[in-house]
């Protein structure tokens, strides 16, 4: 017999991990937006325009398995999160509506949108990260409780640029190509602070977590995850180095290297949390819908995910190589 | 008590601000998914230049459209839990897999093959864009089947049983294919087909004041004959779809015509201001046995009034007034269509005037949704599940002052994206056309 809170469990978590990686690097495409000339920002939003609404699905999905498979939990996470989700999600409609809107727009129309675009973009990163950081604590109240919700917040936002920077490394060329480059570094530096503040934090706000993460023996073995993600930072800064010197050649190395940082770092969190879907409150068990509706979810889940994956796969195989100004032309 | 109820208000009011907004956009985006692949094939067979413009204009006009409803669809993932969360535990077994089914067969083909639709055209070949092209109109199509699946099991709950408190589903087949499904299905597709269709033709007309074009010739004429050829079959599928409240709703039916009480014989209102207090229509204009005739098709047949049902029964008025509303812009767009089809006729060039009438008539459909959509809903209550749950019990416990901190958030980001909407569609479609080609009366035919 499967266990079928586990298996939902686990397709939430990939679908967040799918999202987190998909959008966070148009996210953080539309964060960089102000760093970039007008030539350049129309080559940026070219190369994410053919995926951003299929990006922003997985969120979609995620919610949907939450609200589905754990309509509990669905109810209690998001009415603890209530202002923070709606702030991200008046980021995310501003920030969608612009894309669509700045492509179309003229003068200092174009300017607005563009702004709104940056500040969607930031506000819907910002506020997923305060989100995480309100989850971890198990939504307690109290200021350093706060503090460490901001503190996740931005270094959310540090981890989308760098998304973003890298993806830009891989889809650009030229000039635009040098300054992605820089921006992955500093969103490096970023990632590299933000990650050991709130690794750092973490232990010392939860106590389930500091009990999973010292405990011996397995504590030696889950430290393989910094282990790996430090390695991993370090690579992507020697590489960069590289390619400033002008080795351009292997150009999507970067973007692997982010996406595999973020992996680790989920895997850390999910480590963390598991088999809680509500820290400290509820556990996947105790939220899971009836069994009934569960397997119903499981057979459209395994029936269907393998195509999704295939024809994403195969709009990012249409539309590969490096991206160009002029959409809609 | 005063507490609980403003909450309520607000959570009502939020929710319905919300799924109001969002219909608007998938209303368009279904049909008109549909006419960007006729405009798409048409180019195809002819390889006139214009169809390609043609397609070329509209599919922004899709992109444009299909965003603002991804954007706001995304909210309303979150509200289901925020705003109802007993909805979710008390049905989430059936509600679940139905919105998870949505998300996995319908959003995901959209999303993605949108994005190959809108910047593939030079990088895929013919029959793939073609065919990137009907994969979005099919998911849009496929994504009303769900959300409807879901909306008329509310409405009309069946194939279910009980499990401690709990609805779990009995037959999947039976809770999909409930009573009003098939009815409520049918309505609410040709009535995106009738949004697109004077979107389509209202937004060409308004392309043709401005300026002489061709292709949006085209493009009127061909909104202007569906709308034609769907809007008797849709007075049809909504007579159908009455009687069928009727069989299942009837206390809908009673406060749609404001049928106080239960007679025989009873009148057709044609216009009251009711009056819920006193359980009257004041200032009302009647005929007389017409209520009967029209349901029941006979004279003296007995129709149940509201008084059946106290106190599980709708407000009168919203139902009242929406409903004459929708069919009164049904019979407008009757109109206009059929003359529009006429003047149009063999290559025609239509006046002025008409150009004007289109251009007045072109989010009639969202008028009309939207009031037919009110009716519908409003005339739940006081369930959210027929005979389940009520709207009250399924509320949250989500502090008044939160919701009106995001209401007002939602208010203000709404009113912008859709003053933006509006203003970019108009300028698309008019002054901002790149391209125009001259109107020869050869190049309309």
């Amino acid at each position: 017999m499967i266990d079928l809170p586990i298996v939902f469990l686990f397709l939430m978590g990939l679908s967040v991990l799918l999202y987190v990686v998909l959008d966070g690097y148009d996210l953080g495409v539309g964060m960089l937006m102000p760093a970039a000339t007008e030539d350049e920002q129309s080559v940026m939003v070219a190369s994410i325009a053919p995926f951003w609404d299929a990006n922003e699905t997985w969120l979609v999905l995620g919610v949907g398995i939450l609200l589905a498979a754990f309509p509990v939990a669905h109810g209690m996470v998001l009415s603890a999160l209530y202002l923070p989700v709606v702030a991200m999600l008046v980021g995310l409609m501003l920030r969608g509506v612009a894309f669509e809107l700045r492509i179309k727009a003229e003068g200092w129309h174009r300017d607005l949108w563009n702004w709104l675009f940056w500040a969607g973009s930031f506000a819907a990163s910002f506020f997923q990260g305060v989100m995480l950081g309100r989850y971890i604590t198990g939504f307690e109240s109290g200021f350093l409780y706060w503090m460490f919700a901001l503190l996740v917040g931005a270094s959310l936002c540090g981890g989308y640029v760098l998304l973003g920077a890298t993806w830009l490394t891989w889809k650009t060329e030229g000039a635009l190509q040098r300054k992605s480059i820089a921006w992955t570094r500093w969103g490096l530096l970023w990632v590299a602070l933000g990650v050991l503040l709130v690794s750092m934090a973490t232990p010392l706000i939860s106590e389930t977590v500091r009990d999973k993460w010292f405990t011996f023996p397995r504590a030696f073995f889950v430290m393989l995850l910094p282990a790996a993600t430090f390695a991993m930072g370090v690579w992507s800064w020697v590489m960069t180095g590289r390619m400033k010197a002008g080795d351009t050649s292997r150009d999507w190395r970067p973007f692997v290297a982010a996406v595999s940082i973020f992996t680790l770092a989920f895997l850390g969190l999910a480590y963390s949390i598991f088999p809680y879907v509500v820290i400290d409150k509820l556990t996947a068990w105790e939220a899971a819908a009836h069994p009934s509706a569960l397997k119903v979810l499981l057979i459209g889940a395994v029936v269907v995910l393998p195509f999704i994956v295939a024809y994403t796969a195969l709009s990012y195989r249409i539309f590969r190589g490096k991206a160009k100004a002029g959409l809609y032309d | 008590m005063a507490v609980m109820e403003d909450a309520l208000f607000l959570a009502r009011a939020q929710f319905g601000l919300n799924i109001g907004f969002h219909i608007m956009f998938p209303t368009l985006t279904i049909a008109l998914a549909w006419f960007l692949l006729g405009f798409r094939i048409v180019y195809q067979r002819t390889g006139d230049p214009a169809w390609l413009a043609t397609y070329k204009l509209w599919v922004k006009v899709f992109a444009l459209s299909f965003a603002m409803g991804v954007v706001t669809g995304v909210v309303m993932s979150f509200q289901f839990g925020t705003n109802w969360p007993r909805y979710m535990t008390t049905v989430g077994a059936i509600a679940g897999p139905l919105l998870s089914y949505e998300v996995l067969t319908a959003f995901f083909l959209e999303a993605t093959f949108l994005g190959v639709m809108l910047f593939g055209m030079d990088r895929v070949p013919d029959w793939a864009h073609i065919g990137a092209t009907a994969l979005v109109a099919f998911g849009t199509t496929v994504s009303a089947f769900w959300i409807l699946a879901l909306n008329s099991w509310m409405h009309t709950p069946a194939g279910h049983t009980m499990d401690a408190g709990q609805v779990i589903a009995a037959d999947w087949i039976a809770v999909i294919f409930n009573p009003s499904f098939p009815y409520r299905l049918t309505h609410m597709l040709i009535a995106s087909g009738l949004t697109a269709s004077f979107v389509v033709a209202g937004l060409s007309a308004w392309r043709l004041l401005k300026a002489q074009d061709a292709s949006a010739m085209k493009t009127l004429r061909a909104g202007i004959v569906t709308a034609a050829c769907l809007i008797p079959v849709q007075i049809f599928v909504g007579d159908l779809h009455g009687l069928n409240t009727l069989e299942h709703q009837p206390q809908k039916i009673a406060a749609m015509e404001a049928l106080w009480k239960t007679e025989r014989g009873a009148p057709l209102v044609m216009f009251a201001v009711p009056n819920e207090r006193e359980r009257r229509n004041d200032f009302a204009i009647e005929i007389p046995y017409g209520l009967s005739l029209i349901l029941r098709h006979h004279a003296d047949a007995e129709i149940k009034g509201l008084d059946d049902f106290e106190p599980d029964r709708p407000p009168v008025v919203p139902l009242f007034f929406g409903f004459r509303l929708m069919v009164g812009i049904g019979v407008m767009m009757l109109l206009v269509s059929w003359v529009g089809t006429f003047m149009t006729r063999r290559g025609r060039v239509p006046p002025r005037w008409l150009l004007w009438v289109l251009a007045a008539f072109t989010f009639s459909g969202w008028v009309a949704t939207l009031a037919g959509w009110i009716v519908t809903e409003v005339g739940r209550q006081p369930w959210l599940v027929t005979g389940i749950l009520r709207t009250k019990d399924a509320v949250g416990d989500i502090s008044g002052a939160q919701l009106g901190v995001s209401l007002t958030g939602y208010v203000l980001t709404y009113t912008t994206m859709f003053i933006a909407y509006m203003v970019v569609l108009t300028h698309m479609a008019g002054k901002g056309a790149k391209t125009v080609t001259p109107l020869r009366p050869e190049a309309i035919r």
